[in-house]
């Protein structure tokens, strides 16, 4: 500014006109807001400030907010005007007095501010009430200390229960902000009675009152289920706010404490298609908003795919988009796509491959060879459509399509290299380094298929020094490949390559790669073709997926930068400030009680289960047992089989990693964790009972098997994709009263498969191996082999969800492999359990009746006696039949393994293919899956 | 929170900076410029730009850049929407948004964002009460002022700051009570070579214009409101009478205000009420191109499709056009390649085209690309989504208010690949 201006501005500052002063403040004003520096004012203006006209005021707070800093000692001047005008009869004054003291960042200035402000934190005026509770944050800011010397963070924290809910928010808002610099400081120290409070205003509050709220609410854990569903119902209402930030927060909330929700709950399902259309709409907002929307959904879909599976086509490109919403968009098409939605995304992405944009372009070339990766129907169409854009011979195009033609050849080993030939017409074209190592990895990879592979190598070789390290290293590596398969005509040329890296360069990567193949060849080529022709983990579309402990953290910052970088704010707040890490809640983890009744009575229903079947032996199933059989059973010892210690050796490691993969996700963690640790103990008991006796019977009572029991069809249990080659399919099957696991190994992978082992988790009906696995021969490539595995029951109890999963570990020369089936209930159905006609009416009358459940069996066009004789075949044995009009009554039994009794009413009726189905049981979690086999036994 | 605001011309000049907090040095911006640099397009900026010590979040507007400085972890969309409010709130007092307007009331500029925002908490954001705290600039009373030597401050309490209806201030007092209602549908498609919808989508609004005296409390209802399953409301509708009876029930905020927008998604049918007949080919080896367009209507249930324009990138390789159109004008532009054709209405009874030929660089190969063609239009009287209200009813006032609906259909991005 010049001398000159100053001079003149000074002297209408110091005018006594009213008018001029004020047009002279609005200059100085206005040439500090275009950045001038019109500091040496500051007397000046500050002479002004004493006035009753309250524009004149406003703006001589605006500057001394500005140049207080620069001016400290010149800004004490001010502070009695501040005090005054503290006490003014006018709110307006008031607050605009605390509001600017706060912003006169001075440490001297600040010790007189304390005794306004505590005035101005009890003002009888909401509106005076919420601006200082905004100036306590500012206070802290600038001298934390004092703020917590003078007792304003107890005060603060008492305006959350403050009747107005701006006051309310505000206070949350200015505690947030504190808490930030003070992670552990459990300023916002949140219970039931705050949250209800803060719900309670978060329905009265401004837009931006609610986001405050809303991100504090997030942080809370609820108690259990009921009050994280209650919190839920409240912020719902929030998906229809007009503000995306009130709406994205809302989001977060319930993201967060969804999780805690039972899935089988109604309400999950409401709240999950009530999150869909708000998501959806953001997108039709301003391309700002869209971009800190899709980020953020990018982050949705991975943790709740289905939120969204319907909603493919709102991520459909428009050609006018911003680059930076094409790219979002794009990345989430992939993430959605599934084999239902396959064909109109691949449409999609070839019609964005015509695209101008270069950058897009090949991103969306890419998108077609994830998809390829991902949905394995596809990977057919994926690859032709690849091969369309080569033919376009647009140069970018063609080599983006090679690179990811090399991953689509690593996912899909041996099915698709009759492309090869195509690819390579384009080899003169590549000009990348990305792409040329694409070509040159798939040429020494098929070398033995491509017949003029040394040619093509060695055309490459030419200007070695010339190639990017990456091209380097891949053409040293595609050559050794080529020797080891081709060995005779590629002497030469593996020579040159080995010179050329290890003499020529002073690329130390380089130089040491080549020495060490260098080495391998001359020493010992069969170790060498081991290292270098070794087969390659297969890759999968899990590589893009964000780490799941990350993304979980991130959900719980949805919304924030942190949501937008997909990076945990530790990685870039400012240094000094720690960041606590979020955890989304765990389902079960508080819910033991209140889970859903389903799951809760589960869990407890384990631990209940041993006093409800042993001592009961005294009484009803006792007697019952007592009377079949003279000698009592209870006194046979639970007998650990040595088989299965030894084999527990084997693979203990692997399990414990199974374990410990199922405890670490989030479901399960307290359930494995807390309840069932004494539990073991007690129900080790029970199965070693009812194990015992099923042997007993065996001895005696094996010939009164008759039909054979229901088989399921074999299913495929471990794909090969996961395993490395290795796929099981099996089923089980129940035969003379022992139980089997039929499976079925095929190699699917190109080496022999030898040293087959197997070994099951904890199980809810103690289900083991009675013996080792026999695979005799090593399995070799394309190779099926069927083996029975006979299972005993006396394995160690723990109980799963569903009831009747089973997880197991396999193991082979080449890895460990952990997969987990379902088995049907009926398989547990021993031989003896036909009941007494006396015995069951009196059970039938003892067992209470909220543990009866009813089912519905459709479709099933058996009469009565062909449904008995069925049912019997898999152990379900008919007590006593009655017939009423047309309706015919089975009254039935089953005993499993473990020694539970279950009832059974069945009501066919003549002509209806729908029959009912009673069942009564003292552990009522195992009706649902008894009323399964009946379905599948009577259907088949 | 937010820290410091910065505006930015299209030429990178910062022209005017806010600090809510300690000031930050406007160096800052120097990551901006670099990203703008690097930007092809001036709208494809990152709207969130991370410095070493700060954040850049920035929107563009009317050709302005409004770039916000925050240096904690702070929700993005929360800075984008308060930004957006104070391009509205700018608009809203200066009748437009720009560089010179912005300067020209520098002073009411700064006093509104000192009001707008504290220490980077927003404190007053909603039109009608900042409107009662900083008057807006008129020239009357520019020059009222200086002659009685009165201010555009407030000196009073704004009233609805802290009632239960923040949005609307007490004692509004109208000699002619109205209160008019425009539904307004955009409707977004993506439309195949072949002429069959890929995606469509409708997003409506409600935007109202109430000048009602006293405090009316107004329901309105709805022919079919099962369409608006997707919808964000105004503050001042009661959302519970909404789940149960599907009727918006509200006090109105006083003047203009959108009370509701709502989003038709492409799972139900959407209408497509004009189609496209194209015929855009190059031949390999010949420097000419064909160029055929002719529009339609359809499903417009009769109403006329007006102030049609229709544009297009063509491709890099086109050097001029020869077209010719039976109706409107069309440019070409050789530099950027956007042809563009203003239309007008469409004739039903007679099409209209836009026949001729592109000419091609002598021995350029054949574009790769296929243009985009984008469509702008209106319909009067129609939301095309078929939603209609049904009755506005006003209670807790005496009087009788004049009450009207308008319909209107726009296109959004409505976009027909070749």
């Amino acid at each position: 500014v010049k001398k000159r201006e100053i001079f003149e501005l000074k002297a209408e500052l110091n005018s006594d006109k009213k008018e001029k002063k004020k047009e002279a403040v609005k200059k100085v004003i206005a040439s500090m807001t275009v950045g001038k520096d019109v500091s040496a004012l500051f007397p000046d203006v500050v002479n002004c400030m004493q006035t009753d006209n309250l524009e004149l005021k406003k703006l001589v707070y605006l500057y001394l907010m500005n140049y207080a800093k620069s001016q400290p000692d010149m800004a004490i001047m001010a502070v009695n005007t501040f005090v005054k005008d503290c006490e003014d009869p006018n709110p307006l004054i008031r607050a605009l007095a605390v509001r600017t003291m706060g912003c006169i960042r001075v440490d001297k200035i600040t010790e007189y501010l304390c005794e306004p402000l505590r005035k101005c934190l009890k003002d009888e005026d909401p509106y005076v009430r919420k601006t200082a509770a905004v100036c306590v944050a500012k206070l802290h800011d600038i001298n934390a200390q004092l703020v917590e010397d003078q007792g304003f963070l107890d005060t603060l924290k008492d305006l959350i229960s403050d009747s107005n809910p701006m006051v309310v928010a505000n206070a949350v808002a200015a505690l947030s902000e504190i808490a930030e610099s003070h992670p552990n400081s459990n300023l916002l120290d949140l219970n039931p009675q705050t949250i209800n409070k803060l719900l309670t205003a978060l329905n009265e509050c401004t837009e931006w009152g609610q986001i405050f709220i809303l991100d504090c609410l997030a942080n809370y854990t609820p108690r259990d289920d009921r009050e994280s569903q209650s919190i839920c119902e409240r912020v719902t209402p929030r998906l229809s706010h007009a503000n995306s930030a009130v709406v994205l927060s809302a989001v977060k909330v319930l993201m967060k404490f969804m999780e805690m929700l039972p899935k089988d709950l109604d309400y999950y399902g409401t709240l999950l298609k009530k999150l869909a259309p708000p998501l959806v709409t953001l997108l039709s907002a301003e391309p700002e908003l869209q971009y800190v929307a899709l980020r953020n959904i990018n982050l949705i879909v991975q943790k709740r795919p289905e939120i969204l599976k319907h909603e493919m086509k709102v991520f459909f490109v428009k050609y006018n988009d911003p680059i930076y919403v094409k790219l979002e968009k794009l990345d989430i098409m992939i993430r959605l796509a599934s084999q239902a939605n396959i064909a109109q995304v691949l449409a999609e992405l070839k019609e964005y491959a015509t695209e101008v944009d270069v950058d897009f372009v090949r991103k969306a070339v890419r998108a077609i060879g994830r998809c390829a990766i991902k949905v394995e129907q596809s990977a057919e169409r994926c690859v032709s459509t690849l091969l369309d854009l080569i033919q376009t011979k647009v140069n970018y195009v063609v080599q983006e399509a090679i690179v990811v033609i090399k991953d689509i050849f690593r996912k899909y080993p041996n099915k698709y290299e009759s492309v090869i030939a195509t690819l390579c017409e384009n080899l003169d074209s590549l000009d990348e380094p990305e792409a040329r190592a694409a070509m040159i990895w798939i040429v020494g990879e098929y070398a033995e298929r491509i017949d003029n592979a040394d040619e093509l190598l060695e055309s490459f070789l030419e200007g070695f020094h010339d190639e990017s390290t990456q091209v380097q290293l891949q053409l040293l590596t595609a050559i050794v490949k080529l020797f080891l398969k081709k060995p005779t005509e590629t002497q030469e040329l593996v020579q040159q390559v080995l010179s050329l890296a290890t003499q020529d360069s002073d690329n130390p990567d380089l130089r040491d790669r080549g020495y060490i193949y260098w080495r391998l060849l001359s020493t010992d080529p069969v170790a060498a073709k081991e290292v270098v022709l070794a087969e390659k983990p297969l890759i999968s579309e899990e590589t893009d997926l964000i780490e799941p402990t990350l993304l979980d953290e991130l959900i719980c910052h949805i919304g924030t930068l942190a949501s937008v970088y997909h990076k945990p704010p530790s990685a870039f707040v400012e240094g000094g400030r720690g960041v606590q890490h979020k955890r989304l809640p765990a389902r079960a983890g508080s819910g033991e009680s209140a889970e859903s009744p389903d799951v809760g009575q589960a869990v407890s229903a384990v631990s209940d289960a041993p006093p409800a079947v042993i001592p009961s032996q005294g009484d009803l199933l006792g007697d019952l047992l007592n009377l079949d059989l003279a000698p009592p059973t209870s006194n046979v010892p639970p007998v650990p089989s040595s088989m299965q210690m030894g084999a527990m050796d084997l693979l203990g490691g692997g399990l414990d990693s199974l374990v410990g993969l199922q405890c670490s996700s989030l479901m399960v963690s307290s359930v494995l964790g807390g309840a069932p640790v004494g539990m073991p103990a007690g129900l080790g008991a029970a199965p070693a009972v009812g194990g015992g006796l099923g042997d007993l019977f065996d001895l005696g009572g094996g010939v009164g098997v008759t039909a054979g029991s229901y088989i399921p069809p074999k299913t495929v249990w471990l794909p090969a994709m996961k395993a490395k080659g290795l796929e099981i399919s099996g089923t089980f099957a129940r035969r003379s009263g022992v139980i089997h696991m039929d499976l079925s190994f095929t190699n699917k992978a190109m080496s022999v498969m030898t040293d087959f082992a197997i070994q099951f988790n904890k199980n809810s009906f103690g289900l083991a191996p009675a013996g080792p696995l026999q695979v005799l021969t090593p399995l070799s490539p394309n190779q099926t082999v069927d083996v029975s595995l006979p299972l005993s029951t006396t394995g160690p109890v723990m109980k799963m969800e569903p009831l009747n999963n089973l997880q197991v570990a396999v193991k082979n020369n080449i890895d460990v492999f952990y997969f987990s089936c379902q088995y049907p209930i009926s398989l547990l159905f021993v031989e003896d359990g036909k009941m007494d006609r006396q015995v069951f009416l009196a059970t039938w009358k003892d067992i209470p009746s909220e543990n009866e459940a009813q089912f519905q069996i459709k479709d099933c066009h058996l009469n009565s006696d062909a449904a008995s004789n069925k049912l019997q075949g898999s152990n379900i044995f008919t007590v006593a039949k009655r017939t009423v009009d047309t309706q015919d009554m089975l009254y039935q039994s089953v005993k499993l393994t473990n020694g539970i009794w279950m009832l059974a009413e069945l009501r066919i009726q003549t002509g209806n293919p729908n029959s009912t189905l009673s069942v009564k049981c003292r552990a009522p979690e195992v009706s649902q899956y008894v009323y399964q086999c009946y379905e599948l036994i009577l259907r088949n | 929170m937010i820290h410091s605001l910065f505006l930015v011309n299209a030429t990178g000049d910062i022209f005017l900076e806010k600090h809510w907090k300690s000031v930050v040095s406007r160096s800052v911006c120097d990551y901006f410029f670099e990203a703008q640099e690097r930007a092809t397009e001036p709208e494809n900026i990152p709207p969130v730009i991370p410095t070493p010590h700060h954040y850049l979040i920035s929107v563009l507007r009317h050709r302005i850049y409004f770039v916000a400085v925050i240096q904690s972890e702070v929700p993005p969309l929360f800075v984008i929407e308060f930004l957006h409010r104070v391009v509205d709130t700018f608009q809203d007092y200066f009748g437009v948004c720009t560089e010179a307007a912005i300067k020209d009331n520098v002073v009411v500029v700064y006093e509104l964002l000192e009001e707008m925002l504290d220490n980077g908490f927003p404190l007053a954001t909603e039109s009608n009460i900042l409107k009662e705290l900083i008057k807006p600039p008129t020239i009357l009373r520019t020059v009222v002022n200086t002659i009685t030597g009165s201010t555009n401050v407030g000196e009073q309490l704004p009233t609805g700051q802290l009632s239960v209806v923040p949005w609307r201030r007490t004692g509004v007092k109208y000699t002619n009570n109205e209160a008019y209602f425009d539904v307004v549908e955009e409707i977004d498609a993506i439309i195949d070579k072949s002429g069959s919808t890929i995606t469509a989508e409708i997003q409506g609004v409600i935007d109202a214009c109430v000048k009602l005296t006293g405090m009316p409390d107004l329901t309105l209802s709805f022919m079919n409101p099962r369409l608006l399953d997707d919808v964000s409301f105004h503050p001042c509708v009661r959302f519970k009478r909404w789940e149960a009876e599907r009727i918006l029930s509200f006090i109105p905020p006083d003047g203009n205000f959108r009370l509701l927008s709502y989003h038709v998604s492409s799972q139900n049918l959407v209408a497509i009420p004009v189609y496209v007949k194209h015929n855009i080919t190059f031949r390999e080896g010949s420097s000419q191109g064909r160029f055929d367009l002719t529009l339609g209507p359809k499903q417009t249930m009769g109403k006329a499709v007006e102030s049609v324009l229709v544009s297009s990138q063509l491709p890099r390789g086109v050097l001029n056009t020869s077209l010719n159109p039976s109706q409107g004008t069309y440019t070409f532009d050789p530099v950027t390649k956007l042809l563009s054709w203003d239309v007008g209405k469409i004739n039903p009874q007679k099409l209209p085209s836009l026949k001729g030929t592109m000419s091609l660089q002598a021995g350029a190969s054949k574009p790769d690309e296929n243009p985009t063609i984008n469509i702008q239009f209106k319909i009067q009287q129609l939301a095309i989504s078929g939603l209609k209200v049904n009755r506005l009813d006003m209670y807790g006032e005496k009087y009788k208010p004049f009450k009207g609906i308008k319909y209107m259909t726009k296109a959004g991005k409505f976009q027909v690949r070749t």
